[in-house]
């Protein structure tokens, strides 16, 4: 059943932290200064404050992404596309032998409405859910202040291409994106562009390179070109992707530069099944089986190629599409 | 934070990730490497190093000039190595590619119609390749393209090559 009215955000006297509590159809979420507790009929669960927040930013920017986000091995959400599961221990082995497992269905909307709302009382002035943590202060401690700017960041959506006419726009100093602290030695230099009378909406080209050394968020793939239902989808990591993926399609990686080690396991019961190391160049399938977490030693770019086919879903769940992309 | 280069590969330098299977086919990850797979290529050649369903993405090795191609949607050439410029003209035949038809397909000879532009684009550098326009690629040294598209007629398969198919990356 999908609980459709919007959720009371948060109690209306804070508790003795100075943070507010929070009630989502029967999943109840507090926080102190160091940890999220989460209950829910049958079990409770905790999560660092600074890991949840991250967790719930990226579900929050990527609008409950393709698939499954799990926060950690028992919490996270299964996207529907118009509806979300949130989950305590569905994917976990355990949880389900023991049939401990719960899960309750939200429209989109309520359950967006109240990550924000979280995200709002529980970010501190010190604290960047997007940015990594040698670039950003404390999680931690009594409430402290909001950081707004931090947690409603423009998503970058492409129609077409950025730099393109009339859509997303290239990054620069004076439109407040500056050159990251890890990427100074990035080229850029732009391409030389002549364009005949007429033709300088169709004659479009960008340094991808240069936008992407100015991007101010970790692990927030973002579309810059559209083919179809063929997505560009490139982002710039570092330390750990907060949250581990886990794929209702096959998505792709081509490390644009330096290194990124993921973590695959299996989709539904977290088995271990490979360790992938991506260096520049290096292109690898995620099939649509598994679930992954990335670890970037260095601020890397990666180009997450999606397919936003909408039908795409169904047709691995039905197994009439194999969950690897190609056999060979 | 103690300073640390960005690294790039090229044609001339790469280092290679790889697989490390614990329970798993690493064929299911299809894991190649585009300036490997552009080392070993004629010029031209559209490798398909990525697909999903029916689009793909291709890593082309740019040496010298292209034959013109004309595609019914938008391509995107993202320059991983080297220097390339791209040519477009506006063909006076639109019928040139058929409305619906995947992936581009060879024009004969020069199109006929307006020329609409160049760029010439260096590495991180993408352009499009707008829908209904001939494009023409032209590289003095050999340089490399990752193009998204759709798989076409002209896309080369040949995963068992360029794939790694070991339990371990191969050193």
């Amino acid at each position: 059943m999908t609980t459709d009215t919007l959720p009371e955000l948060g109690s209306i006297e804070p508790n003795r932290f100075g943070y507010r509590d929070f009630q989502l159809g029967k999943f109840s979420f507090s926080r102190d200064e160091y940890f999220v507790h989460i209950r829910w009929p049958n079990g409770t669960h905790m999560l660092a404050v600074d890991a949840f927040l991250r967790a719930i930013q990226r579900d929050v920017a990527w609008g409950f992404f393709y698939g499954i986000v799990n926060f950690d091995t028992v919490i996270g959400t299964v996207n529907h596309y118009g509806t979300v599961d949130l989950f305590a221990g569905r994917f976990n082995p355990q949880y389900r032998q023991a049939g401990l497992d719960y899960s309750e269905n939200f429209k989109t909307e309520a359950i967006s409405r109240l990550f924000e709302a979280i995200l709002v009382d529980w970010t501190n002035a010190t604290f960047d859910p997007f940015a990594s943590p040698a670039e950003t202060g404390s999680a931690f401690g009594p409430k402290n202040g909001s950081n707004k700017e931090a947690i409603t960041r423009h998503r970058v959506t492409a129609k077409r291409m950025i730099g393109a006419p009339g859509d997303e726009p290239v990054r620069t100093d004076d439109n407040g994106f500056p050159i990251n602290r890890q990427f100074k030695d990035v080229p850029q230099d732009a391409p030389e562009v002549h364009a005949e009378p007429g033709f300088e909406h169709e004659v479009v080209s960008v340094n991808l390179f240069a936008y992407l050394s100015r991007s101010d968020v970790t692990w927030n793939p973002s579309v810059v070109s559209v083919c179809k239902n063929s997505l560009y989808c490139p982002t710039t990591e570092e330390y750990i992707l907060p949250i581990i993926h886990g794929n209702d399609r096959v998505e792709w990686f081509v490390q644009l530069c330096d290194e990124i080690q993921w973590e695959v396991e299996d989709r539904d019961t977290g088995a271990v099944r490979a360790r992938v190391t991506m260096k520049a160049g290096d292109v690898a399938a995620m099939p649509a089986d598994i679930r992954h977490r990335g670890f970037s030693p260095k601020r890397s770019m990666l180009l997450v190629w999606e397919n936003a086919s909408p039908e795409l879903p169904a047709l691995y769940a039905s197994g009439k599409m194999p969950p690897a992309p190609v056999q060979f | 934070m103690a300073s640390q280069p960005t690294r790039f590969g090229s044609l001339q330098h790469f280092d290679k990730g790889g697989v490390e299977v614990i329970k798993d086919d690493p064929r299911n990850y299809v894991f190649s490497n585009v300036f490997e797979v552009a080392s070993k290529a004629r010029p031209y050649e559209k490798v398909a190093v990525g697909k999903n369903i029916e689009y793909v993405i291709e890593a082309i090795r740019a040496e010298g000039t292209s034959g013109w191609r004309v595609a019914a949607q938008d391509e995107f050439a993202l320059v991983m190595d080297g220097e390339v410029e791209v040519r477009l003209v506006k063909p006076d035949d639109p019928s040139l590619v058929p409305p619906g038809s995947h992936g581009s397909i060879p024009v004969a000879g020069d199109p006929r119609g307006k020329r609409m532009g160049r760029v010439r684009a260096r590495r991180g550098h993408m352009t499009l390749l707008p829908a209904g326009a001939a494009y023409q690629f032209h590289a003095g040294h050999p340089s490399v393209i990752l193009l998204q598209t759709l798989a076409g007629r002209d896309t080369i398969e040949r995963w068992a090559e360029i794939c790694q198919t070991t339990p371990r990356p191969q050193a």
